[in-house]
Parts: structure tokens; C-alpha cells; sequence
């Protein structure tokens, strides 16, 4: 092409020749370390964009009053009995899986950690749900990488952010209740309730880590904020509300509940191993076992010989390891669902085209 | 569709440590042996191609920028310019062929050809609760620049674009041009060597874009940066660039000046136009005999305005020289009232549409 020998034009600086190193690169004017941690920036940009945004006071108020609410009647039921109780073990942590009844008729109120079961999911899917097609909306994913940093960086950093403003609300929520707590029954909680709470509260970080997870595949997968909201909502609608109903059915379908007692046992069984199958169930198991010592196991007995020794048992506080040993499969399911929900949303974003 | 990092491509993976780098083999033969000391082209492309599937998004592109030079990009919507940009960028991974940015291969070490290429993307967006000059400290960090010099650059290249008194609104509030303008100053931050700019100026209003055209040139003189820049405003581009490349169908179809392009596409034929004052129909056939009769002359156009001045085609435009100064003599002898004679430039659009016609039936020619 007729280009090729086009002289430089006059404006052009050839008083200073640029060398040129044995790779064929270009020196730069000025030299600069590269960036080797791209996602510690991004991480901290988008934590600080979450915490001015409106949503984490929104959910800040809805995660608080979900702890908040059953909390207080649970104190309330257990003061009212703190003469039959006194003396007895594990009464503050009792405040966090104690469901209330309030009122003339009695109305049962979910526990501490069942009432924030069903909420804490909205917390992980809300700071994630947009995390890249709000980019991808906003105009602002090419320019953001076409900065020097891997691409990895933005989602891995987004992720990070995510993590630590869940750490941030369940944290600072759980310890707000735990001092109301205190000071509404008047118990200091022992170390090994203490600890309880702290492995549940971790518990319940790696649920939310599930949701907020899930929510990033959305954001991935999904053009459309609005849409990835939408399917995140009704996903988590599902799994946490119609969830129980929904396997019911299914167990219904493929083994009913007649028979023989062995027969509706097992068909309880299998209801139990679909029911598995949610992330919900996994936390409710998980978080039941971790907070009342008096759970000794989360399946109901395979054989009638089973529910006849479950009866027979001595009611006794399981120690915070054997409580740890039944639910470390829920806990590792939880886990690893989590890196799958990731490492999915991972490989698409890295596979994306950079223009929509 | 994948990430260039990731997987090696083509041959000599892990090209790391200074004993692979003498191996001649890891340069393009083309890349020496031209024999010349000019220094490297910051942005070289050879048989660049990207393929989606069946289509061609970009077919075996031969591109070379030069430091302290300007090069348009015109073409048509998906011609293939933003791919293009997005391969010399290392954000999307060549089909086949290779780019050379600073001397570096975009696809294999992204980083580095990021942290010394400035980018203005196509429809440039912005965090729209953050205020411009927040937006471009975040652009600062993720490039490392450490926090002070980042402020006093920040600073700078507001100036530039000539959004200092909007720096600390929210982007939110910016309308379109301003934003393109904060994307210009978003793409200096870092101090480029190279700047691409994809449609800059699309949405700035008239004045600004003087404005902004000053500022590339400016950049260009002073630091010798060079730029490459996707538009389909072709004034903007006749006027600010040093060398024009035509896109069509994903093919590079012609490049060069102004004046190579003309004389490559242009139909040989040159313009002059002539301001003649007449009284009547009669005055006006008269003139058009006049300027009809001089040799050279091809076509002649009437005003259809009064105020409108005559356009004479010359063929072949060498001759334009001779037939002004032929107008002028019949003018004296004939007694015309001519006012004032000057040959016209050649236009972008007639050059643009022309290459995109002879490209269309160059291309029908090949598949018959």
C-alpha cells in the first residue's frame, strides 16, 4: 500500500530517537511497575460504592429487624420462664433458635436464625445481581478493561467487596442483638457459647457467600439488571419459601406416605435427600445443630428401630465438636456449592466478548 | 470469545528471559531488514484477522501508525473498526496474523500494551454516582500511578478538555458530550505513548470539537504520542488527520494522505471553482460557452444560486494549474466578470464513497 514509505511528518520529535530494545518493545517515556493486584483496587472501589449506596441501608435495616424482632420475643419468652430455666445450660444461645409465640394467640414467630435465614439470601443476591451487566448498562466495562489489569481482576475483586459487606452487615447485626441480648436476659454467654455463635455466624456468612455467589452468575449470564433481579428473587422465593412445598410434591409423586411404617419412613427419607438438594435446607440443618447443643442429629432415624432409640434417648447438650461433626457435610455442601456458583460465573465472564 | 492470556497461541509459548529474545525467529522477518533507522511504528498490524464463525469481522488487516502522527479510521457501522481496536487492546484474541503495540503483542502481554495505550471506547460510560474527577482517580489507581502525581494530572487533563468547572459534579448529570470529553481525559490519565480513540467526537457539540481536534494535535506535536482514531465524521477526520485508512467489510481498502487517496480513488478529475457575475439567462449560457471552450475542461456546473460560485471539471487533474490560468485569460479577452478563481480540494466523502464502490465491485469481480 502506498503508506508504506510515508516520510514522518515535520511536527513529529526527531531529535530524540527512540531506542529500541532487543524484543522489538518500545520503551516506554516513563517506567512503571505493573500493577500486579488489579482486584484489590477494584474490591475496594465497589465497597466503598456499596457502602454509600441505598441499598446496603435498606438491607442493613431488613437483615437488623429480622435478627431484632424474633430476638426480642424470644428474650421476653425466656425471661417470663427464668425461674424454671435458671440454673440450667446453653440459656443465651437459646435467644437465637428459640421461636416465640407472641400474643393472645399464640402466634409462632420464627427464631433468630430462621427469620434471618429467610433474609440474609436478599443481602447476597442485592450487592451482586448487577455487579457486571450495571457495567456492561453503564458503558463503563471496556474502559475498565482496557486498564492494565487482568480481567479476572474485576470480577474477583467485585466478589471480594460483595464478601466483606456481607461480613460487614451480618457482623455488626449479629453483635448489636447478641448485646440487646445480654442486656434484655441479664446472661453473659459462656465461651462455648460464645463459640457457637461465632461458627454459626460464620455458618451463615458462607450461605449469603452462596446467594451472593449465585447472584454474580446472574449478572454474568444475564444482559439485563432488571431480568437477573427477577430470576434471583424468584429463585430465592423458591428455594426458601415454596422450597419445602415443592419437594413434598416431588416425594409425593415417587414414594407416598402410605403403606407401611417402613415404607412412609422411607419415603421421608427420600424427601429428606431431595430436600438436600436446596441451600436453604442446608443452612437451616446446619444452623439449628451449630446453635442448640440439644439437636443431636439432622435425619430422621432410617428404621423403626431408629425412632424407637431416638426416643430412649437421654436428653443431653451435645459438646460444640460433636454438634461440629454432624454438620460438617452441610457446611462443605454449602461450600462447595458456593465455588460452583463462582467458578461458573468466573469462566463465562473470562469467555465473554468484551463489546454486548 | 476467549481471553488472550489464558492459552498459548500459535508457536513459542512462554516467551520469558533474555535468551528466547535473541532468537530471530521471534520477530516477523518484515519487522527488519527494511534497512531504515525511523523508529518502530507504535501500532504495526500483519494479516491481522478476526473471524466470528463464518463472518469476517476484520480480513487480514495491514496497518502501520507512526509516533507523532494522527491516522483516521473511516468505515462504515460494523466494518470492523472496534474489533480491530479491541485486538490492537489485547480484549479480544486474533483469529489469525499479528499486532505489534509499542512493539508488544497485545495478545500475550495485555498488561503492558494497557498500561501505555490511552482507550476512548465507543459510547464511553462513567460511574454515574461518582463525579468526574472520582471517575478518573479510579482509572489512576488501577494504572498505579502514585496518589499525588495522579491529582496533579487529574487536574491536567480536565483542563485539557475543558471540563474544570464540572470535574466534582456526578457524571449522572454530564450530558452526552461532556462525557466523551471526560473519556478523552479518562484515556490521558495514564499517560499514553498511544492514544485510540473510537468515535471521539460524535456527540461534542461543533465548537468543542474544534476544541478537541486542537488538543489530539496538540498531543501528537508535543509528545510525540500517535493516534489512532475510528470515525465516520469524515470533515473531522479530512481535517485533523495525518494519514486515513478505509474500512469496508472488514478489508483495509486504501491508505494513505489525503492526496494519495485522491489520487488512488479520485476519478482524475480536479475542481475549480470560479466566482463570475452575471446579469441574465443570456450572461449566464455566455459563461458556459466561455469555460466550456478552454481545453481541459470536462464539465461545467451553473450556480444555481446567484451568490454560488461555477464548478469547472478538469480532466486529468494535473492540468488544473493551466486551466485556472486559462480562465483567467478567457475572462480578460472575453470580457467576463469574474470576481475571484480557486481549485477545490478534493472532498473526503466523494474519495470514501468512491474506494467503497471500486472495493464492492472489486469484491463482486472476486467471487464471480
Amino acid at each position: 500500500m502506498t503508506a508504506e514509505g510515508t516520510p514522518m511528518p515535520a511536527a513529529a520529535p526527531a531529535a530524540t530517537p527512540v531506542p529500541v530494545r532487543r524484543d522489538g518493545e518500545i520503551p516506554s517515556r516513563r517506567e512503571r511497575s505493573v500493577p500486579h493486584a488489579g482486584w484489590i483496587v477494584v474490591a475496594r472501589k465497589e465497597l466503598a460504592d456499596h457502602l454509600l449506596s441505598a441499598r446496603f441501608v435498606v438491607l442493613f435495616i431488613v437483615v437488623g429487624l429480622a435478627a431484632l424482632i424474633p430476638l426480642y420475643f424470644a428474650a421476653d419468652a425466656i425471661r417470663s420462664a427464668a425461674s424454671t430455666v435458671s440454673g440450667g445450660q446453653a440459656i443465651f444461645i437459646a435467644l437465637f433458635w428459640y421461636a416465640p409465640k407472641v400474643g393472645d394467640a399464640q402466634i409462632a414467630l420464627p427464631s433468630v436464625q430462621g427469620f434471618l435465614g429467610l433474609v440474609a439470601p436478599l443481602l447476597g443476591l442485592a450487592f451482586a445481581f448487577d455487579s457486571i451487566n450495571g457495567e456492561r448498562a453503564q458503558g463503563t466495562l471496556p474502559r475498565l478493561l482496557s486498564q492494565p489489569i487482568h480481567r479476572d481482576d474485576v470480577i474477583n475483586g467485585k466478589f471480594a467487596a460483595g464478601l466483606a459487606v456481607i461480613a460487614i452487615v451480618i457482623g455488626v447485626v449479629v453483635g448489636v442483638i447478641s448485646a440487646f441480648g445480654i442486656i434484655r436476659l441479664g446472661i453473659v454467654p459462656a465461651a462455648s457459647e460464645a463459640l457457637r455463635l461465632i461458627l454459626w455466624l460464620l455458618l451463615t456468612f458462607i450461605y449469603v457467600s452462596f446467594w451472593l455467589a449465585f447472584g454474580m452468575l446472574l449478572s454474568v449470564v444475564v444482559r439485563r439488571a432488571a431480568t437477573s433481579a427477577l430470576i434471583g428473587f424468584g429463585a430465592w422465593l423458591l428455594f426458601t419459601i415454596f422450597g419445602g412445598l415443592i419437594t413434598q410434591l416431588i416425594g409425593g409423586f415417587m414414594a407416598p406416605l402410605t403403606g407401611t411404617v417402613q415404607q412412609q419412613i422411607n419415603s421421608i427419607q427420600l424427601q429428606e435427600t431431595i430436600n438436600r438438594l436446596l441451600p436453604d435446607t442446608l443452612y437451616r440443618e446446619a444452623s439449628l445443630v451449630l446453635l442448640n447443643p440439644q439437636v443431636s442429629s439432622v435425619s430422621s432415624p432410617a428404621t423403626i428401630a431408629g425412632y424407637q432409640q431416638a426416643q430412649q434417648r437421654i436428653p443431653s447438650l451435645l459438646s460444640l465438636d460433636q454438634s461440629f461433626i454432624l454438620v460438617w457435610p452441610q457446611v462443605v455442601a454449602l461450600v462447595a456449592l458456593t465455588v460452583a456458583c463462582f467458578a461458573i460465573a468466573y469462566v463465562r465472564f473470562m469467555r465473554q466478548e468484551v463489546r454486548a | 470469545m476467549t481471553t488472550p492470556s489464558t492459552r498459548p497461541i500459535r508457536k513459542r509459548v512462554g516467551r520469558k528471559g533474555p535468551g528466547t529474545d535473541a532468537d530471530p525467529g521471534a520477530r516477523p522477518r518484515h519487522a527488519q531488514g527494511e534497512g531504515d533507522d525511523r523508529p518502530r511504528a507504535p501500532i504495526r498490524t500483519r494479516g491481522l484477522t478476526k473471524r466470528y464463525g463464518e463472518l469476517v469481522a476484520v480480513d487480514h488487516l495491514d496497518l502501520e501508525v507512526q509516533a507523532g502522527e494522527i491516522f483516521g479510521l473511516l468505515g462504515q457501522n460494523g466494518a470492523g473498526k472496534t474489533t480491530t481496536i479491541l485486538m490492537l487492546l489485547g480484549l479480544t484474541e486474533p483469529s489469525d496474523g499479528q499486532a505489534r503495540v509499542v512493539g508488544l503483542d497485545p495478545a500475550r502481554r495485555p498488561l503492558e500494551v494497557k498500561r501505555r495505550v490511552g482507550y476512548l471506547p465507543d459510547s464511553v460510560g462513567f460511574y454515574g454516582d461518582l463525579t468526574g474527577r472520582e471517575n478518573l482517580r479510579y482509572t489512576a489507581e488501577l494504572n498505579r500511578i502514585p496518589r499525588e502525581q495522579a491529582e496533579s494530572t487529574i487536574d491536567e487533563v480536565i483542563e485539557q478538555v475543558g471540563l474544570t468547572a464540572r470535574a466534582d459534579d456526578p457524571t449522572d448529570t454530564y450530558s452526552r458530550g461532556m462525557l466523551q470529553r471526560l473519556g478523552i481525559a479518562d484515556a490521558l490519565v495514564k499517560d499514553p505513548d498511544v492514544l485510540i480513540l473510537d468515535e471521539p467526537t460524535t456527540a461534542i457539540d461543533p465548537l468543542g470539537v474544534t476544541e478537541i481536534l486542537e488538543l489530539l494535535r496538540t498531543l501528537v506535536r508535543d509528545r510525540g504520542m500517535a493516534i489512532l482514531l475510528s470515525s465516520h465524521l469524515l470533515n473531522q477526520v479530512q481535517s485533523v488527520c495525518d494519514r486515513i485508512g478505509i474500512f469496508a467489510a472488514g478489508r483495509l481498502i486504501g491508505q494513505g494522505t489525503m492526496s494519495e487517496l485522491a489520487h488512488r480513488f479520485g476519478e482524475d478529475t480536479a475542481h475549480i471553482e470560479a466566482d463570475v457575475q452575471t446579469d441574465d439567462a443570456a450572461g449566464v449560457e455566455r459563461v458556459r460557452e466561455v469555460l466550456k471552450a478552454i481545453p481541459g475542461v470536462v464539465d461545467v456546473k451553473a450556480p444555481r444560486r446567484p451568490a454560488e460560485p461555477w464548478v469547472v471539471g478538469v480532466r486529468p487533474a494535473s492540468d488544473e494549474t493551466r486551466v485556472r490560468r486559462s480562465i483567467l485569460a478567457a475572462a480578460a479577452s472575453t470580457g467576463l466578470d469574474l470576481t475571484s478563481v480557486r481549485p477545490v480540494a478534493p472532498s473526503l466523502e466523494e474519495i470514501y464513497r468512491r474506494a467503497v464502490e471500486q472495493a464492492a465491485h472489486g469484491h463482486a469481480r472476486d467471487v464471480r
